[in-house]
């Protein structure tokens, strides 16, 4: 199943329809993502961004087409596959009734960490993401930005090789958010490919090396910011988005 | 097995910091066998040791109405108080409440005179049967009318209703079987029947003999408890639906899950962990009620709990039991796409499969087809099963025929779970 110098996804001709719905949202969609890229899918709400994440992480399933990780074909019988990557979904992803040494010691037996790993890794993400004082605090009882890091904490315990980011500081202070983009540029820069959504282009200029536009399920560009700047004659990803995606309101 | 094991250690702290889940689980099936024992304890004792009472106005003023009045108080079930003779029949219910008495009876003023009448008839009926020549003259024609008349408060238990109504019929009996036998002495032999004949002939009456019938050839009378304790037992550990459907309904919506499913681990594991977790949730509740019954019932004036010779056989009983419960349970959760669907259909189809299972009406009394429905209900196998342990003495062997249809039952349900989560994409 594993082939020489994979990219680190391979999205190849993905057909995806919601049930109930009459058209697909998203119909002959391909992408290649590079290892150790840090990729940036943009578009307006209702494009498909977090649908592609789903369809990427293997929460959906396509209706036709496939998607590999590493080379390996996601939604095989086997979730091998899934040790690879880690994913950090735009919703709270974890139990409120549970601390963060708890969360933490759950989905790293789940990501297939042994107990004393989990023990390691707790330590060291707790520090990074300045969670150690409320370790043993509920998470229900947490500030959003103190959420968004146990999310992130929880997505990156087992060390992924690439990592799915769904807005991951949607709805945080200008502090949170600093640590949250200083941190996945620190990964980055380990060698962990990062696939990232957000709706703070500013963020995304500091962040992606490689950026696509969604827009109504098809990729309408690619390349890195200074390409696309050039190719379309732009100045800045805003100005770029609202010129590939229109002004109008899509929800 | 790492992964099992901290997903349960998981699933059991979320449930511990559930309080009002672990009310529901707990202290409301405990108050419920509670409450259910003290009532139906109180009603047994109504009706072997308590009297209800009744209020009879007898408008009539022969001795046939005197020896009525005997004869109801002779029945043991009824507390008999006289209303004046003129009492109006129109206001019956308002004597009733102010008095406190569930029950009256109305003798009406020709009540000797048609006991009379009626024991003549059939007296001649029976000369003439003998061959003598009756007295044709009294061969008169009688109204339809009852001979008394029983009013109730809509309150009463329909069982005791019949019961005093029972009661009723045996002393009216008793006062026209005298009547006539008088009738008939005197028709033969010119003179008065002996007081002694009489009642020896009447009032000497044989009680039956009763005998417990049980699988162990025990003689043990079951008491309330012991009838009581397993029955609702079984309701609080199918009741654990409302905790853990609206868990699993919790989990599957919100993100959790969506993380869940982009780890390297199959959902099965997360769903084996609840199975483990509630399995040990309804065997405690079991061990709580169940200790309860035995040595708490007897402090509060309540019949204490006999476990079962057979303890290995009640324990599977309980396993099998707690086990289709907590399938059950997690297959509404899996159905279900809010937790307020997953309580709300829960708790409803929980009291359904009850009523259904025998658990409030026993199937015994339940009409032909009603007993068929009745074996749908998983309730219905675990509560034959106790009683087969509980009441009748039981062994292992005894509740195999019970357990397997149970056994069938929970399997199907996993088969459905299974369904289920392919069918939403959950797994």
């Amino acid at each position: 199943m594993a082939v020489a110098n994979p990219l680190a996804v391979s999205v190849e001709q993905l057909d995806f329809q919601y049930p109930g719905n009459d058209e697909a949202l998203l119909s002959n969609l391909s992408l290649g993502i590079e290892k150790g890229d840090s990729f940036g899918l943009f578009g307006p709400n209702g494009a498909g961004k977090t649908t592609l994440m789903n369809l990427m992480t293997g929460v959906l399933r396509a209706n036709s087409g496939e998607v590999k990780i590493l080379g390996h074909l996601m939604g095989a019988t086997s979730k091998k596959v899934n040790r690879l990557f880690g994913f950090v979904p735009q919703d709270f992803s974890f139990y409120d009734e549970l601390s963060p040494v708890e969360n933490l010691e759950f989905y790293g037996a789940w990501a297939g960490l042994d107990g004393k790993r989990i023990k390691k890794r707790t330590a060291e993400l707790l520090n990074i993401l300045g969670l150690e004082d409320v370790k043993n605090r509920h998470v229900g009882k947490f500030s959003g930005g103190m959420k968004r890091r146990i999310n992130l904490a929880i997505g990156v315990i087992h060390n992924p090789s690439v990592l799915f980011l769904d807005e991951p500081t949607v709805g945080v202070d200008v502090q949170t958010r600093h640590a949250i983009i200083s941190y996945l540029k620190e990964l980055n820069e380990n060698g962990t490919t990062l696939i990232y959504t957000s709706h703070q282009l500013s963020e995304a200029e500091t962040l992606c090396r490689n950026i696509a536009l969604i827009d109504s399920g098809k990729i309408v560009a690619e390349g890195t910011l200074d390409e696309l700047n050039k190719k379309y004659k732009k100045k800045s990803l805003e100005e770029l988005f609202l010129s590939l995606t229109g002004k109008d309101f899509r929800d | 097995m790492y992964k099992l094991l901290i997903t349960i250690k998981k699933d059991v702290k979320i449930l511990l910091r559930d309080k009002t889940g672990i009310a529901l689980m707990f202290v409301m099936p405990i108050i419920l066998v509670m409450v259910v024992t003290s009532i139906q304890n109180s009603t047994f004792q109504l009706m072997n040791k308590s009297k209800l009472p009744v209020l009879v106005c007898n408008k009539d003023t022969g001795d046939d109405s005197r020896q009525l009045m005997a004869a109801i108080n002779r029945v043991g079930l009824l507390k008999v108080s006289a209303l004046p003779k003129d009492q109006p029949l129109d206001k019956m219910d308002k004597v009733m409440k102010e008095k406190d008495a569930e029950l009256a009876i109305v003798i009406p003023a020709n009540f000797s005179a048609r006991v009379s009448l009626k024991a003549q008839n059939a007296a001649n009926k029976a000369l003439k049967s003998f061959g003598l020549q009756g007295d044709s003259t009294k061969n008169n024609v009688l109204s339809n009318e009852p001979p008394f008349t029983l009013y109730f408060s809509p309150v009463l238990q329909e069982q005791l209703r019949f019961s005093v109504r029972g009661g009723l019929r045996s002393a009216l009996q008793l006062v026209e079987s005298r009547e006539t036998l008088r009738k008939l002495y005197y028709a033969i032999n010119e003179k008065q029947l002996p007081p002694a004949l009489e009642n020896e002939m009447l009032n000497n009456q044989s009680d039956i003999g009763m005998i417990s019938v049980s699988k162990n050839g025990g003689r043990q009378v079951p008491n309330t408890s012991q009838h009581n304790v397993p029955a609702w037992t079984i309701f609080a550990m199918f009741f654990i639906i409302m905790s853990l459907a609206a868990s699993v309904v919790r989990e599957k919506i919100s993100g959790s899950y969506i993380r869940l499913k982009t780890l390297p681990t199959n959902y099965f594991v997360g769903l084996l962990s609840k199975q483990i977790t509630y399995l040990g949730v309804t065997l405690f509740q079991a061990a709580v009620i169940f200790s309860m019954g035995i040595y708490l019932f007897p402090h509060i004036g309540l019949p204490g709990l006999n476990l079962p010779s057979d303890l290995l056989a009640l324990i599977i009983t309980t396993v099998i039991t707690g086990w289709c419960a907590v399938s059950y349970a997690i297959c509404v959760g899996v159905f279900s796409d809010t937790q307020i669907q997953a309580s709300g259909f829960g708790a409803v189809s929980i009291v359904i499969l009850a009523v259904i299972g025998g658990l409030m009406v026993p199937t015994f009394a339940m009409e032909g087809y009603m007993k068929t429905v009745s074996n749908i209900s998983p309730l219905h196998w675990s509560l034959e099963a106790y009683y087969d342990l509980f009441l009748l003495g039981g062994k292992l062997r005894d509740v195999f025929a019970n357990l397997i249809p149970l056994f069938i039952i929970t399997l199907v349900l996993q088969a459905l779970t299974f369904i289920g989560l392919k069918r939403r994409n959950l797994i």
